[in-house]
């Protein structure tokens, strides 16, 4: 039988990444680890290395195996866990995952760094122990053969083979049966080395009234070629040496009468697996673009979700059949038959709104995906920068679309880096500032109606309204008159804009708060800018449950259908002339206790007929976009709506004004409106 | 045929062993720790038990030891996957009332090898 | 013996001949390469794009996909541009995207020789002749193959957005 094991690959990479995470996750955490979470730092890079070997890694099981020699000597209470310790096992834990994805990207599993790492590892694993010479040859620690070998013949070098029959004696201890071994197998497998033959001795039977069913009392006297190797016939002893006593000569030796005489095995030592190669591309530990996290492929996915699946699936067969039965029951549908009928079509809604929640479920993760490599950013760039940052993480368990999850790490990272940067002020600054020296760092996400709710938020220096300004004006933005503190933060998503007194490698990056707020849009999410001097920042991010469907409202506009995110939907009004107004050079307005709105009407904007011209005609939605609200006008609300999104990219362009399209109960396609692309088009058209 | 648990935290190593074995065409059980193996084990009288050492929630060396104090396993035969530095654990392993072991790193050939030395 | 070689020869003919998608634009015949062809619908009413070119007639769900229909009678400034029973519209699959084009008729599917096929001279069309593959003669009519992906890559149709076309 031959399997092809290269089908598991996929599986192994997946559960090392996570064994990666899971490591550097308890590696991270501030207080002193207990014996638990040292161990399952343990089986996490004992696993690696166990599977690494199996699945044609060797190089990767070479690596982690002294990772794995350190951390079980400090499980074993050998060692204490140091910070050195605990550095160095970080280190060892991004060398691995380069390596892994080196493989799966299909090169060799090589990291440059490896050799360092390892050599560090092996200088640790000298140090306490003080036996250089076992310690000072990892390749030889990592290939102790994995059978147990002859002993070396004595007179092999001089004489000819020697070819005198085997001769055995094999006494079992009693216990021998209640470790699952059983005799007649290790004689069938001495059966297919040579011509076998087996003499059970009786004579030490004891009377049938003492006998003991459960166990051995056997003793048998065995004889083989001489020509079978006497390493193979170890072998097939290999896991009762310590239940029995054997004995193992050649017809005529002295040796086969003296049990004692019997050799121990001894493990043999092999030359270690080579990784090396000339021509092996390294992946970067420094420059070279590293991905940390296991990605798209596949999904994991909890037992439980896939449960409510079927069950789902179930019922709904249930309810198709019910109607399918009314239907067919009656050639002609009386009251009773209708009425059934609609409490079938009922059930079938509810039944097909369950089953679409439980599978958009499935592709749920929770955000602790992105979560977890906070800890590790946040120490590695307050040490850098010589901060005092103490992370706080909440709600870690909110899920959300694992699409979703990908699109955020890119700039979650950047604001948490931001935050260190910018928002928390050096312990100096702090003290005398009259805060503690070491700054908080809290993440936290949630759910706010349907939505996803992420907040970063520092207790830092806050942003400088007058340094923001200054900047804008003499990078010549416009600035309006008398901003208020919303304008000015709107400021800081302008491209190119940046306040960093130094150009810092943390910021300097060529990213701005504008590509940012992009991506964050990209995925129909807003960034929110909350500020206070000398008291923090809270950056919040809304993001919709999930990337494939949205609840909308459908609004016509003369013959056309458009489908508005109800997450933009402030509230909708009807509004009488003396609350419009005309601003000059802003368009029109509209007045809203006190606040002035500006008016987008839809028709204009899409250059399409409408049935009203004059906004108290028609109705007007106040939405919300990143930077204002706006006041949609349309000619009518028609519905709520839970829709799927459909690219229109994926045949057609990128459309200004709409984040997508969808298809209607009647077949139709329906455009998305995008309410932030949409206010922008408003200033162009005017 | 015979019914073969096979125990491991790993998911890859289990269905590379789980794959190889239905593939030879034994009834397969899994389970992902020793806690839930001794669970499935009580379940359904298994021939043969092949079970990791290291993991979650309760070992491979207690696992064997509640096997083996479990009227159907008195006898069973126990395999162990053991790592090539780990002598100590074999002898442990079998201290605990293993039967033999299968060392790490092993492939469906090495697996059915061995499987056949304890089934026949 | 002789029964293989005329296979071959057979193969060799229908590997060299291609088929083409004859329709009507207008008083002209245009031929596409029938592999481009992935369906043929009725001419439905569309669902229009905000502030999109005026050839670009909207989008239709075709079976979940939103798919573009583009009227090349309205892009090549054809004199009458109606829609009646006979408007169909031709669905291709070019460059991996799914787009629709407006016909008057949808005429025949023919199989065209290499040699049957001349070039295309700067005039003659309504087509600029950079989508023109050639010209062909059909019993007495003149039949023009169009080059159906320079024509969808075109900057001036603007199907695709300028950074994903780079």
């Amino acid at each position: 039988m031959t399997i092809d094991i290269s089908q598991f690959v996929q599986a192994f990479l997946d559960e090392s990444f996570e064994g990666l995470d899971l490591m550097e996750v308890e590696l991270l955490r501030e207080q002193a680890l207990d014996s638990e979470q040292v161990n399952a730092i343990f089986r996490a890079a004992h696993s690696i290395k166990g599977s690494a070997g199996t699945f044609g890694f060797a190089a990767v099981s070479e690596f982690t195996h002294g990772a794995e020699t350190l951390l079980d000597e400090v499980r074993d209470g050998k060692r204490e866990m140091t910070a050195e310790i605990r550095g160095l096992m970080l280190e060892a834990v991004d060398r691995i995952r380069e390596m892994l994805l080196a493989a799966r990207a299909g090169g060799a599993h090589h990291a440059a760094g490896g050799p360092a790492t390892a050599a560090r590892i092996e200088t640790m694993l000298a140090s306490a122990h003080g036996c250089p010479d076992d310690k000072s040859q990892p390749a030889q620690r990592t290939a102790v053969a994995t059978e147990p070998a002859a002993p070396i013949p004595t007179d092999a070098s001089t004489d000819a083979p020697d070819t005198r029959p085997w001769e055995i004696v094999f006494v079992p201890e009693p216990a021998l049966l209640r470790s699952g071994n059983d005799p007649m197998r290790i004689f069938s497998w001495l059966g297919e080395l040579g011509d076998l033959t087996v003499e059970c001795v009786t004579r030490t039977l004891p009377p049938l009234g003492a006998l003991a069913p459960e166990d051995c009392q056997l003793q048998w006297r065995l004889a083989l070629p001489g020509t079978v190797d006497e390493a193979a016939i170890r072998e097939a002893f290999e896991w009762v040496e310590d239940q029995c006593s054997l004995t193992l000569g050649r017809v005529g030796d002295a040796a086969a009468a003296q049990p004692d005489e019997v050799p121990a095995t001894a493990p043999a030592h092999t030359p270690a697996p080579q990784s090396a190669g000339t021509a092996e591309r390294p992946v970067g530990s420094n420059g070279a673009p590293v991905e940390r996290r296991a990605d798209a492929a596949s999904i994991r996915v909890a037992t439980e979700k896939v449960d409510t699946l079927v069950n789902m699936v179930g019922e709904l067969v249930i309810t198709q059949a019910m109607i399918n039965t009314i239907g067919h029951s009656a050639d002609e549908l009386d009251a009773r038959a209708v009425d059934h009928l609609r409490q079938g079509l009922a059930l079938l809604e509810r039944n097909t709104r369950e089953l679409q929640e439980a599978v958009l479920s499935v592709r749920m993760l929770p955000i602790n995906f992105v979560f977890s490599r906070f800890p590790r950013v946040v120490r590695d760039l307050s040490t850098q920068l010589g901060k005092r940052v103490n992370l706080k993480i909440i709600g870690e368990d909110t899920e959300l679309d694992k699409g979703l999850i990908e699109k955020l790490v890119d700039p979650l990272t950047h604001l948490v880096r931001n935050a260190i940067d910018h928002g928390i002020e050096s312990p100096e600054r702090r003290r005398a500032a009259g805060k503690p020296e070491t700054g908080t760092l809290v993440l936290r996400a949630g759910h706010e109606g349907g939505n996803i709710l992420i907040e970063i938020t520092d207790d830092g220096a806050g942003l400088n309204r007058e340094r923001i300004l200054e900047k804008a004006r003499s990078q010549g933005m416009p600035v309006p008159e008398q901003p208020s503190d919303r304008d000015i933060w709107q400021l800081i998503f302008a491209p190119g804009f940046s306040t960093a007194e130094t150009v810092t490698d943390v910021s300097g990056r060529g990213v701005g708060m504008d590509v940012v707020r992009r991506n964050i849009e990209a995925v129909n999410g807003r960034l929110d800018i909350d500020s206070k001097p000398g008291e923090g920042t809270r950056l919040t991010v809304r993001l919709p449950l999930t990337l494939a469907i949205l609840d909308g409202m459908s609004v016509r506009v003369g013959e056309e259908v458009y489908i508005l995110p109800l997450t933009a939907i402030l509230e909708s009004l009807k509004p009488t002339p003396d609350q419009l107004h005309s601003v000059s050079g802003r368009g029109r307005v509209v007045r809203l206790r006190g606040d002035y709105i500006p008016l987008v009407p839809l028709h204009h904007v899409f250059n399409v007929p409408a049935t009203y011209e004059r906004p108290e005609d028609g109705i007007v939605v106040v939405v919300e976009s990143s930077e204002d609200r706006a006041a949609l006008f349309v000619d009518e609300l028609i519905a709520q709506h839970q829709v799927v999104i459909k690219s229109l990219e994926t045949n057609y362009r990128k459309v200004p004004g709409v984040s997508g399209a969808t298809i209607m109960g009647d077949g139709r396609v329906a455009m998305i409106l995008d309410v932030d692309s949409l206010t922008r088009l408003q200033d162009t058209v005017h | 045929m015979a019914t073969i648990l096979a125990v491991d935290d790993s998911a890859s190593l289990r269905q590379m062993v789980v794959f190889t074995l239905k593939e030879a065409g034994y009834d397969v059980m899994e389970a992902a720790d020793g806690a839930a193996g001794l669970e499935a084990a009580k379940s359904k009288a298994a021939d043969l038990v092949i079970s990791d050492i290291n993991m979650p929630n309760m070992d491979g060396i207690t696992l064997v030891r509640e096997l083996r104090g479990l009227p159907d396993y008195k006898f069973t035969p126990i395999l162990l996957l053991t790592t090539e530095s780990s002598d100590e654990k074999k002898q442990e392993g079998k201290a605990a009332g293993a039967t033999g072991w299968l060392v790490k790193p092993f492939d469906p050939e090495k697996l059915m090898s061995t499987i056949k030395r304890v089934l026949g | 013996m002789s029964n293989v070689g005329k296979i071959r020869q057979e193969e060799q003919v229908t590997a060299e001949k291609r088929e083409l998608l004859t329709f009507r634009l207008g008083e002209e015949e245009y031929g596409i390469d029938i592999l481009k062809v992935q369906e043929i619908r009725r001419y439905e009413s569309v669902t229009r794009i905000a502030n999109a070119p005026d050839f670009v007639k909207g989008v239709i769900n075709m079976r979940g996909t939103i798919v573009p229909i583009l009227d090349l009678r309205i892009k090549f400034r054809f004199a009458d541009v109606t829609y009646d029973d006979f408007t169909v519209v031709v669905i291709l699959n070019v460059d991996e995207r799914v787009i629709g084009i407006v016909v008057d008729a949808v005429s025949d599917v023919i199989a065209l020789a290499p040699e049957d096929v001349r070039d295309a001279p700067e005039f003659g069309a309504q087509l600029d002749t950079d989508y023109l593959e050639g010209l062909a003669s059909m019993d007495e009519r003149m039949l023009i193959i169009v080059d159906i992906e320079a024509l969808v890559r075109a900057p001036e149709l603007g199907l695709i957005d300028a950074e994903s076309a780079a």
